[in-house]
Formats: structure tokens, sequence, C-alpha cells
């Protein structure tokens, strides 16, 4: 008997979404990289994280590369973009956070005007720890970039009626879905803002994302399931393309904030913090990320060099 | 098809081999029930009284698993690989974690080995009840020196006393002398192709080792394993020949779902990478090892193997080789985090791991010293564990005698998490000197709670 390869053939689609002027996510036909397959649809879009303020509390290794254009985003979006060449930025107004500096919606949409104005990527808007304030930046920023495709992360069921409202209807910008790692809760959400009024196209979602060693078996099963869902029973409530913040979650591991003086049996702590990095961001893209938001230059360069490897 | 003894049988071809007499005495309604059962392998071929010797036989075969499972190693190092049933994780459960290698050439110099094995050596840990090390030492033999593959084989497994060896070489001369000096190890011979087979198999038959088969492609490994099988040999490691990450991810994946979906067991055998390979760079070759770890290689060659590289990919394994339906629970006990002493706060959450990593992880970002006290809490989370009553005033005033809290510390302050805030009153019964303080409903707001704690205990 000779081997006949198998193949898996599906009825749905994830839908394609354009971020900015030109930026495609989604649009594949077959899980992830299975090229074999069929329509692996958009190269999977490797973005970097800033931020408004001083990153402070990150690790010295990221300081050392970003200190010196970390006093203006503008200025340290720019370096990203002309050393590193990421498909977007992703600016997070960690200022905003009322326990912290408490930045005023207008003086966010600011920084972002700005951003729209000097940095030739597209933006991905994110906010502090605060739900609520997130709904006032998110809609003022919204307000001063009117139909730029910039994605807004994310939306939560404590927030999105008017994060949907202001972002997705009114300002015709993407709203990301954030939901904690439970397909049920994913779909909800989704159903919830196309309810709104949102269009699907201008959706992508965030179904939960954690480091390596962190539970992340429950990411890679819930974005197993939405995959499966929306290929194999061709359920358009879950077709989004999915980002992942992987930045967000990787440099606040153990594995990346311990110095070498706190774990000297483990080595350089920068290695460490790209590794983690470089793991979480290869482990959500095999899962079926769409799209990764990094931080560290190293981890922009491998991600992307095993993305072009396996398409 | 069905006369294929390497395909599955579905139950309606099953059904054709039974007595269709609805006798019940299976404890199946109907002979039908019976085989439909059978063919997702939840119950026997013997129980049916009324088959013949020659069916049961037939049927014992067919529906046994679509994807072997095989050993390697020896006495406590020994391990299981393969033996998947599903493709996805949430389907039911993965079973046989993949093992990580190092690979060692005897063309390497000596620093380089050295390096290797110091790094074999230092990364050793626990992590969630797991011991996380190397398992494998692979080697090349490029010099074809049969003397000088030895005493590297020899040097390296006499240092890291861990490592079961994987004896990679084509030539059955070397292979065999190998396996003759190792085999108390219960090493893996890699190198059984098209040509070479017959004297591969011979030197595994008789130290009954696995066996790693090597072709240039997937249509080329599937004529050589249908020959290896020919010849009676079932423990086989497979190797499709990709060396680009797109082929190599190509062959897992297709390898795998020719056993699972197409339930053809002239693939149903384990698979071996070799991204040491690959890759040119480490954190690459962490890229690449945390594919492979999600779909589907059962061994992962990766060319060394630091703390960089571990944390990040055992941990992974860890995660995503836990059974869905029972999550990791860590030990019950009280955990130190930073330079904690007597006087520090005292926190009390679940067993829950999951739970426990986010709480001690902000409690470590808060670096404010405090102590985390894990009552056994039924391996749930917060609100679970409260709801079903595992978590309630005596299971936890039970930690903090069984782990002599009172002993061991000075405060008498006690840390609850905001979302069960009602147990308080009932702590405070059941642990008489204790007050009860309320947590936060979140443990992202915990480094703010702590430091604000921490000043209004100090004045």
């Amino acid at each position: 008997m000779a081997y006949k390869k198998p193949s898996q053939k599906f009825s749905g689609k994830i839908r394609e979404v354009t971020v900015g002027s030109g930026l495609k996510l989604g649009g594949e036909s077959v899980l992830p990289f299975y090229k074999f397959d069929g329509d692996t649809g958009a190269k999977p879009a490797v973005g970097m994280e800033i931020w408004d303020v001083f990153p402070e509390s990150w690790p010295q290794s990221l300081k050392d590369i970003f200190g010196p254009y970390a006093d203006d985003p503008v200025k340290w979006a720019k370096f990203c973009v002309e050393k590193y060449n990421p498909d977007f930025i992703c600016i997070k107004f960690e200022g905003a956070n009322p326990e912290g500096d408490d930045r005023s919606p207008e003086d966010c949409a600011r920084i972002a005007e700005r951003l729209a104005g000097e940095v030739p990527v597209p933006l991905v808007i994110a906010g502090c720890d605060s739900d609520e304030k997130n709904a006032k930046v998110f809609t003022k920023v919204a307000e001063a970039l009117p139909d730029k495709n910039y994605v807004f992360l994310s939306a939560i069921e404590a927030n999105y009626k008017e994060i949907g409202a202001a972002c997705g209807m009114a300002y015709g910008n993407i709203v990301s879905a954030e939901s904690s790692v439970d397909l049920n809760l994913a779909k909800q959400l989704n159903i919830l803002i196309t309810q709104l009024g949102v269009k699907p196209e201008k959706m992508v979602m965030n179904p939960g994302c954690a480091a390596v060693g962190y539970g992340f078996e429950y990411v890679v099963t819930t974005m197993d399931r939405i995959k499966l869902a929306a290929l194999d029973q061709n359920d358009s409530t879950l077709q989004m393309p999915i980002i992942s913040p992987v930045s967000f979650e990787t440099w606040k591991a153990k594995e990346a904030i311990a110095t070498e003086e706190d774990m000297p049996e483990w080595g350089g702590q920068e290695e460490r913090g790209i590794a983690m990095e470089v793991s979480t961001a290869a482990g959500v893209l095999a899962a079926g990320s769409n799209a990764v938001i990094l931080r560290h230059p190293k981890s922009v360069e491998v991600i992307r060099k095993f993305i072009d490897e396996l398409l | 098809m069905m006369g294929e003894m390497n395909m599955a049988l579905n139950g309606m071809e099953i059904y054709k081999m039974l007595p269709k007499k609805n006798c019940k005495e299976c404890g199946f309604p109907t002979c039908l029930a019976f085989a439909m059962k059978l063919a997702q392998g939840g119950t026997q071929a013997e129980k049916c009284p009324y088959m013949s010797d020659e069916a049961k036989g037939k049927l014992a075969e067919a529906t046994a698993p679509p994807m072997r499972t095989v050993t390697f190693g020896a006495g406590e190092r020994t391990y299981s690989l393969g033996g998947e049933t599903v493709l996805f994780r949430h389907e039911k459960t993965f079973v046989n974690r993949p093992r990580f290698a190092v690979m060692f050439d005897d063309a390497e110099n000596a620093d380089e080995v050295a390096k290797k094995i110091n790094h074999i050596n230092s990364v050793n840990y626990t992590r969630i009840s797991e011991e996380m090390y190397v398992e494998i030492a692979a080697f090349r033999c490029s010099s074809q020196d049969k003397q000088k593959f030895i005493s590297l084989i020899k040097k390296v497994t006499s240092e890291c006393k861990k490592v079961v060896p994987m004896i990679i070489s084509e030539d059955p001369d070397i292979a065999s002398a190998a396996a003759e000096e190792f085999a108390a190890l219960g090493p893996i011979i890699y190198g059984a192709n098209e040509q070479n087979c017959e004297a591969m198999v011979g030197i595994a038959k008789k130290h009954n080792l696995l066996l790693g088969v090597k072709a240039e492609n997937q249509a080329k490994l599937y004529d050589t394993v249908q020959k290896i099988q020919n010849m009676g040999y079932k423990e086989l490691l497979l190797d499709a020949g990709g060396r680009s990450l797109k082929n190599a991810f190509d062959d897992a994946v297709n390898i795998r779902r020719t056993a699972l979906l197409s339930k053809d067991r002239t693939f149903g055998y384990p698979t071996v990478t070799f991204v040491c390979d690959m890759a040119q760079d480490k954190m690459m070759e962490v890229a690449m090892a945390t594919l492979f770890v999600e779909k589907y290689a059962s061994i992962i060659v990766l060319s060394d193997m630091d703390y960089s590289m571990a944390l990040p990919l055992f941990a992974l394994r860890q995660n995503i080789y836990t059974d869905p339906q029972r999550p990791m629970r860590i030990e019950q006990g009280i955990y130190k985090i930073g330079q904690a002493d007597e006087s520090s706060p005292l926190l009390v959450t679940v067993d829950f791991a999951l739970t426990y990593f986010i709480v001690s992880g902000e409690v470590e970002r808060s670096k404010v010293p405090s102590w985390i006290l894990i009552p056994d809490a039924g391996g749930y989370s917060v609100l679970t564990a409260w709801a079903s009553g595992k978590l309630n005033a005596k299971s936890i005033a039970k930690a903090i005698k069984d782990f002599e809290v009172e002993g061991k510390l000075k405060t008498r302050e006690l840390i609850i998490p905001g979302k069960v805030a009602v147990l308080k009153s009932d702590i405070e019964d059941e642990l008489p000197g204790w007050k009860v303080i309320v947590g936060t409903r979140e443990a992202a707001s915990l480094p703010a709670f702590l430091k604000d704690y921490r000043q209004k205990s100090a004045s």
C-alpha cells in the first residue's frame, strides 16, 4: 500500500481584517501554518510595544535599549520602526492609570495623534489596568483619529458598550474583544459587540494570553477550539483574527524579572526574558494567533524569521 | 480495506464480524452498540462469548490504539513515547510528553562538549512536583571512528548520570558496537534506512531497543516502515527527513494525522525532530521547540540546554501535557516569597496551580516579602473551592495548625482573598487570637494592597 498524505479541508475561513491602510490580518482557511492543506491567509503580524510614560518597571536590559528614546513616545516609536521594522506599534497608555499618573484622555489623544502623524505603521492602542478609564481614553483617542482602522485593545464585558460605540461605530476603528481563556465567553462578547452594530470586519479578538508555564494550556486549548469552531463548523461569530499581547504577560513572569543576584543558577536575565517572550509568541502563533505584540528587538527578529520559515 | 491489518476498524466494520445475536451478554443492548463502543476502545472483544477466536484475534489487533506506545531507557529512567489518541488536548488529553535531547558530535571540540555536559548537569529543578532535566543525550558519529564515538558516549553518560543515550549512525557496524557497549542504559538506536534496515532491526531486536527510522520524505519513510513491520519489529521512532522548519512541521503533523485521522498504523509511531539542525540561533531553537511541543514531536533534539532554554520549554511542556480534566495542583504548605521573616504579611490562597502562580507573581512584583499559606482546597480556583466547600474556615485553620504557622511566625493576621470575604468571622472563630484581613478581589491589585498594608502595620 502506498502512502496517502492526509489533509483537512474546512468550509469556514477566518475573516480578513485590514489594520491601518494595508496591514492585513487573518484570511486563512486552514489550521495555523498548515500550508500543506491550503491557504494560510495573511502572514501573522509582529508588533512592538511602547508606553506613553518612561517604562520604569521594565527590566534593565530593555531600558538600556529603549531608555534613550523612551522620554517621548513618538521618538520611541520612530526608533522602533526605523531600527526593527515592526508591522505595527502598540502604544500602551500605562500613564492613564488612575492609581498612577492619571493622564487625561485628552492628553492621551494628543499623543496618539502625534504618533499617527509621524509613525508610518498602523497603531494598536492599549490601555491601563482600569477598565473604566480605558473606555474614556479609547473614546477620546478614536475621536481624534477617525477612520484610521487602528486597533483598540481591548473591549471587555464591563466596557464593551462605550468602546464598541465609540471606536467601532462612531469613529470607524477596530475593536478588539477580550475575554479570559473560555470559548463561550469569547463567543458571547463577539456577539454582543456585533449586536451593538460594530461590523465583524472591524473586529479582532484577544481570547486571553498568558506566559508559558502560567496556565498556558488554557490559552492554547481556547485558541485550538476557537479555530476549529471557526473553520470546521464555520461559526462566523468566532472568525475574527486573534491578536495576542505576549509582552504584557511574559515580562512580568518570574523567569524574566528575577535578577542574576536573585537567581544565580539561572544565568543571564536578558536571555531568560527573551526566551520566555519567544516561546510564548511561537506558542500562540502555533495555536492560531494572527498578530503578536513583543518588546525585545531580538524577539521581534526571531519570531519574524520563525514565521517566514514556516510559510 | 478491511483486510489491511494496519488500519483501525470503524464500528460498522467490527459489526460485520460479530454474531449479530443481540444476546446482551456483553452488557450492551445490541451487537451494534457493542461494536461502536469497541471501535472507540471503550470495551474489549473478549466480552463477546460467541465470537470465533480468529475474529477475536483480528479485532484485538484492529482495535488496539492507532498510535503505538514505545519505551526507551532503563530502570527508573524508562520513558514512554507515543500512545496519543487525539490531535487536540481538549478532545481528551495528551498522554506521553515529548522528551528533550541535547546533541553531541564526536567531531566537536572538547570545550564544546564540556559546556554541554555542564549545562545538562546544572539544569535540574522541580516545578510543580515535576523534576525537570534533560532526558536524552544524542550522539552523532561524524568521525566514522568507532572508538572515538564510543569514548564520547562513555564520557557523557558517565558524567551526566540521568541521560539515556541516543546512538545516531547509519553504519550497522558502528551502531552495533555502541548498542553492545551501552545496552544496559536502554539506548535509542537511530539510523535505520531503506538500505540498512535489516541489519539495524537485527541490532534493535537483539537488545530490544527503540529504533529510529529515517527516510528522505514521508512516502519513502512509509515504505521503509512497512518493510520493517514485515520483519516483525514495531519499536520504532520516525523521521521523515525534513530539515527545514517548514518540512519538519509538515512531517510532524502529517505523520500524526496519518495515524489518528487516517487510522493507518504504518505511521502509528512517535517522531523525532532535529531542531539542532534547523537553527543557528539559540532563541530560534526555543521558538521551533515550542512549536514541536505543541505539534507533534516526541523527541526534540536541541544543540544545548541551558536555563534560558529550559525555563520556558519545560514549563510549556508541563502545561500542554496537563490532563484538561485534572488541573495542576501545587503542594499544600507555607511558601516564602522574597526575604520574608516572622513578622512579614501572611496571605492564604488555594492549591490550584494557576491561582498560586498568579498570586505569588503579584506578591513578588509588590516587593513586599510575604508568606503564602496553601491549604487543601481541592485543586480549585478560589470561588469554586469556596462554593464546593473545599475552602472554608476549617480547611484554613487546619493548614495553620498542620504547617505550624503559629510557631514559625509572629504575625497573627491572615489576609484572605477578597472573593471569600464572607469567611472572615468563621475563620476568626476557628482560630482564637487571629485577626482576618480581607484582601483584594483580583490578584493584580495585590502590590498596591500589600504596600499599603505594610505601611499601616509599621505605623
